[in-house]
């Protein structure tokens, strides 16, 4: 009885419940558009609109994220291993870290919150004005015109925009060992090669098409399920960004676990 | 749009025994009535009553709880979304703001629908749209965003592109609701004359008027159930208090 009342004191069972409607959501939603996905038209001119939306659009903020992340890693890096002679071991380290970790997260962050908020913020506004109904009523899947299309454009995109964050952020990276500490280009990138496998690029990637999948899906999902108007506009796009960089990091850590378990060499 | 294949005393719509709820409130108790080939029938009721939710009921944007929908020999509430997406080709809905993609432009509103069903060249979409953009007195208006339309510019596209298609029913959402006088009386004379071309619809308003202009019928939802289904000329005489009610609600306004 105690525990009862503690539990909806606290609010434990309003947000359990929500837990079980959003899971309930997403996976119906999930299996809806892998069977919608080959229904006929396919929606190829929206994809695109969406990858030029999605990639395009970001490919400046990655550009960015990217060059500061490994530029700051390395000099990190650098000042931390100095103190135990280890300076050298940095091309080793950064290279790593960039490929399995801080490039698909990054990335992946950055995406939840410019694209997640963005598409949320777009389906909600279409939902509180009746765009949607409007979708359903003139006969066609709203799931077909504004979730696949979508779901597709950030399963691509966002594995490219990774690419190119890994790829400016080992170019960070070695401005500053060069730079900052003193460590040769031509040894860096020696170092990189040495140290990287098509494993470590190939987790990185696979870790944000599961990042991408989860934005996509979600941010549709909220957005569709949107109600209270304009208010309800604001509350979704809060949501997205707060839930999808919550499952980020989660999901990486198990990823990661995983990827330990399975693919990554043991030392 | 008129439907030559049906026996003319065969009803284009018949609603049965629908039951809806949200949650603890009762909305439908028993709603039931039949829309007549070619009638455009008014639906009235106080806000709250559930009105809209007949419509998106009959064109399935919501499920009833219980309770027919039959049109074309088909229980509509029975059918799935995908079977829905015919019948939506068939009965239209027109919505209270318009509901225009603001993405798209207005001829792209307007072809959207033709796009996804009518096996239609390029050339023969955009024929039809500035046919159809000529017969709501919006000629030259193809390239304007929704945004760029006036409210009352919104609703006669959103009207348009419901009945690009052809529909044999037209819902009508509230249509007039904010419109000034003179963009009311454009919208209603754009329907009359969809409606001397054969359309049967349903008009749900609080606008009187505008329903006396162009219901044959009008049904008033009252608890849940459609309580009285009277012609304009027997609506202005009643002495049926609930009736009364609307008729001078409308005179006071």
């Amino acid at each position: 009885m105690n525990l009862q009342k503690i539990s909806h004191d606290l609010g434990i069972e309003e947000t359990l419940g929500r837990a079980i409607h959003f899971a309930g959501g997403f996976t119906r939603l999930t299996w809806k558009s892998i069977e919608e996905l080959f229904t006929l038209p396919f929606p190829t001119r929206l994809v695109f609109e969406q990858l030029y939306s999605i990639g395009v659009q970001s490919f400046v903020l990655v550009l960015i994220t990217g060059l500061a992340t490994g530029s700051v890693m390395a000099l990190q890096f650098g000042q931390g291993l100095a103190r135990f002679g280890g300076t050298l071991y940095v091309p080793k380290l950064t290279s790593l870290a960039i490929l399995r970790e801080m490039g698909p997260v990054f990335v992946s962050l950055l995406v939840a919150g410019r694209i997640g908020s963005g598409m949320a913020s777009e389906i909600a506004s279409m939902k509180v004005t009746q765009q949607i109904d409007a979708i359903r009523a003139l006969g066609t899947s709203p799931i077909q015109k504004i979730v696949i299309p979508r779901l597709i454009a950030c399963l691509i995109a966002l594995p490219l925009l990774t690419l190119m964050g890994d790829y400016v952020g080992l170019i960070g990276a070695m401005l500053i060992a060069k730079f900052e500490l003193n460590i040769d280009i031509e040894f860096f990138v020696t170092k990189t090669f040495e140290t990287l496998t098509l494993t470590d690029l190939v987790t990185g990637l696979a870790k944000t098409a599961v990042f991408a999948f989860f934005i996509a899906i979600a941010s549709c999902w909220k957005g569709l399920n949107t109600e209270g108007g304009t208010e309800g506009v604001g509350r979704t796009t809060t949501w997205v960004v707060v839930t999808s960089s919550i499952f980020i990091m989660i999901a990486d850590f198990f990823l990661t676990k995983l990827f330990f378990l399975t693919v990554y060499p043991k030392y | 749009m008129l439907d030559t294949k049906t026996a003319p005393q065969e009803p284009a719509l018949r609603i049965h025994n629908l039951h809806k709820s949200f949650g603890n409130k009762h909305v439908h108790r028993g709603v039931s009535f039949d829309l007549k080939q070619g009638e455009i029938l008014g639906l009235f009721g106080g806000s709250g009553t559930g009105k809209s939710v007949v419509l998106r009921s009959i064109i399935g944007l919501e499920s009833p709880d219980e309770g027919e929908i039959i049109f074309d020999n088909m229980n509509l509430a029975e059918l799935t979304e995908k079977e829905l997406f015919e019948v939506r080709t068939k009965i239209s809905y027109v919505f209270q703001n318009g509901a225009l993609f603001d993405s798209l432009t207005v001829e792209e509103n307007l072809a959207y629908p033709l796009k996804a069903h009518a096996h239609l060249t390029k050339v023969e979409i955009s024929e039809k749209v500035n046919h159809m953009l000529e017969l709501i007195d919006m000629k030259g208006s193809n390239k304007l965003l929704p945004n760029e339309l006036s409210g009352g510019m919104q609703k006669r596209a959103g009207l348009a592109r419901a009945i690009i298609l052809e529909p044999k029913i037209v819902l009508f959402d509230e249509p007039t609701a904010g419109l000034d006088p003179v963009n009311t009386e454009r919208l209603l004379n754009n329907i009359l004359s969809f409606k001397r071309r054969g359309m049967t619809g349903i008009f749900v308003t609080h606008d009187i008027p505008a329903a006396f202009k162009i219901c044959d019928r009008i049904a008033i939802l009252h608890e849940g159930k459609i309580n009285l289904i009277l012609t304009p000329e027997e609506m202005k005489n009643s002495e049926n208090p609930l009736v009364r009610s609307f008729t001078t609600g409308a005179h006071i306004r």
